[in-house]
């Protein structure tokens, strides 16, 4: 009888097929949730086209550089199916995973609970993304609004907000006891910063201590830059650092203040 | 051959309370090792220890050779862990589960022949959250043994299940040890450890109270035997109570009650033989690992229902039991 042994695959190739399963299982998960990822995508969508049938917001503007007020509002619900999707879900989600000691269950297995989280925010980052493609496609074949003029710096805006978003879920998540009490936080701060966003209130038509305000918020920064991007500008660097400040700091807090169990 | 487990003078305090005083333990390789006690008696302490998921305030622990905190990408290779009260996504499904977890291991299971193993196989495609008690908890024990572990450390393996779902936990994890993985096993459960552990240590107020095989442990309390019978006759009671292995005897109707020591049972035989008295419906209550351990323990909590016990909050906010 001869006894073959399959030699173990090198640790770090190793490593990578787990964070790799660790993903693919996250992003499954998340698909799954049915009712947040219909409401998640679904509400900017209905947003949108509730605007887009109100004529006098697709006049065009010279004050929007020829755009019209309904183009200006795409950066808006961008930014909130991106807020939906990290503040009140992703939140919910680690908190809840503590809650159940399935963090502490994978501090047992040589994953380590720290791969779980980073696979969860990946999954994250790809929903998210797909959430920014929806509305961007829908408005552009429903409504015919063009798509950033200055696109790559569309992107590059796109993919900062969604990295400071999740900073800002991840220290939801850090700071809440529990699922529930993330729910209540993560909802509390997403309407907050969407008010700052100019989701019922354009931010140019803030008085100017809000507007202060607004471009403040990562949600502010996020939406005047992602308008600065439609208009066809490089938005100035001060958005650019406001999200990385917030990306950084609340990404360095929340993995200070984060417990596994 | 070196001890698998060695755990020396663990102590761990919380906030200035203490959960584990002094705990010294050794497990050999392909035993079943009980750990017992009250809750808040420091048994899930002790175990996080060994886990590595809690750093010993003092004390040394070697498991495998390795110690749990400073070689933990090794440790987690060769060591199950089967928590209390962990669960899974909701959404989860079995096959999944097991998938992943084997995933995450150098040299893991056939994760498709564990499923099969423990009934799990038709559940394949069910989530976590529409599992039952059972099934929870074996896939629970599944995922323990997926990275095929030279030791699995087991936390109230059968808490929460019926008779029978308990009792087919238990002839798995038989089957376990008979793979050659040495166990260590928590429970406040005494039939679970009297059946399945060769070895146990009855921890109590954080401190190892005594250590040895189930059966070891009902001898010394063996004193407190229990003789029940009904005469045919009337018995003078100086007979029995004269007797120097005779604690007491009382009567109720025809049913006469005698308490000994370990050889109170031949004293009593012969005696009543002697006087040609019949004792009828004879039974002697044989001290067994529950009476050890509330002789030791002096708690009387623990016994039957492990679900029933509820301690104080303070107490499970200490050692989280």
């Amino acid at each position: 009888m001869s006894v073959t042994t399959v030699p173990p695959p090198p640790p770090m190739i190793a490593r990578r097929s787990a964070l790799l399963q660790l993903t693919l299982v996250e992003l499954k998960l998340l698909v799954r949730e049915r009712g947040r990822l219909v409401i998640g995508i679904g509400l900017p969508v209905v947003l949108l086209i509730i605007f887009g049938s109100i004529p006098a917001f697709k006049t065009p503007r010279a004050t929007y550089g020829g755009l019209s007020l309904f183009d200006e509002y795409i950066p808006v619900l961008i930014t909130f199916t991106l807020a939906l999707l990290a503040l009140s879900f992703v939140p919910v989600i680690l908190a809840g995973y503590r809650e159940k000691g399935i963090l502490r269950r994978l501090q047992t297995t040589p994953a380590g609970p720290v791969r779980v989280l980073v696979a969860q925010l990946g999954a994250s980052v790809v929903l998210a993304v797909i959430r920014v493609v929806v509305v961007v496609v829908v408005a552009r074949l429903g409504y015919h609004v063009p798509l950033a003029r200055q696109f790559g710096g569309f992107v590059i805006y796109v993919l900062l907000t969604i990295l400071a978003l999740l900073a800002v879920g991840l220290f939801i998540a850090a700071v809440a006891p529990n699922g529930r009490i993330a729910l209540a936080i993560g909802i509390s701060v997403l309407y907050l910063l969407m008010f700052f966003a100019g989701l019922w209130l354009p931010i140019p038509s803030m008085p100017s201590v809000l507007q202060h305000i607004s471009h403040a918020t990562p949600l502010g920064a996020a939406v005047t830059a992602l308008q600065d991007t439609a208009d066809g500008r490089w938005p100035p660097v001060r958005q650019l650092l406001t999200l990385i400040a917030y990306t950084v700091g609340f990404g360095l807090v929340a993995a200070r203040l984060f417990r596994w169990g | 051959m070196p001890a698998v487990i060695e755990v020396r003078h663990l102590h761990k305090s919380y906030e200035g309370k203490v959960a584990v005083d002094d705990v010294s333990l050794t497990v050999e390789e392909g035993e079943i090792f009980g750990i017992l006690g009250p809750n808040g008696a420091g048994k899930t302490t002790t175990v996080e220890c060994i886990e590595g998921l809690r750093a010993p305030d003092r004390g040394e622990i070697s498991v495998l050779g390795l110690d749990p905190r400073r070689d933990r990408a090794e440790l987690t290779q060769r060591l199950g862990v089967q928590l209390q009260q962990a669960e899974l996504p909701d959404r989860l499904r079995v096959g999944e589960a097991l998938k992943l977890y084997s995933s995450l291991y150098r040299r893991p299971a056939d994760w498709r022949e564990l499923m099969e193993t423990l009934g799990l196989a038709d559940k394949s495609n069910t989530s976590f959250s529409k599992l039952s008690g059972g099934q929870k908890q074996r896939l629970s024990i599944a995922l323990a043994l997926v990275g095929s572990p030279q030791v699995a450390v087991l936390d109230e393996l059968t808490t929460g299940l019926d008779p029978q779902a308990r009792q087919d936990t238990w002839k798995l994890i038989e089957g376990v040890r008979a793979r050659g993985v040495t166990i260590l096993l928590v429970t406040h459960f005494m039939e679970e450890a009297e059946r399945l552990c060769d070895r146990v240590a009855l921890i109590d107020a954080g401190r190892v109270v005594v250590t040895g095989t189930p059966a070891a442990l009902a001898e010394q309390v063996q004193e407190e035997q229990r003789i029940q019978f009904r005469l045919s006759v009337p018995l003078d009671h100086a007979l029995l109570s004269s007797l120097p292995e005779v604690a007491s005897v009382s009567q109720s109707g025809d049913l006469v009650l005698v308490t000994g020591n370990g050889d109170a049972l031949s004293a009593v035989m012969s005696v009543l033989a002697r006087n040609q008295i019949v004792a009828r419906q004879l039974r002697v209550e044989q001290a067994n690992l529950e009476d050890a351990y509330l002789a030791l323990t002096g708690n009387s909590g623990a016994g039957r229902n492990p679900d029933a016990e509820q301690n104080s909050a303070a107490e499970q906010s200490v050692d989280e039991d």
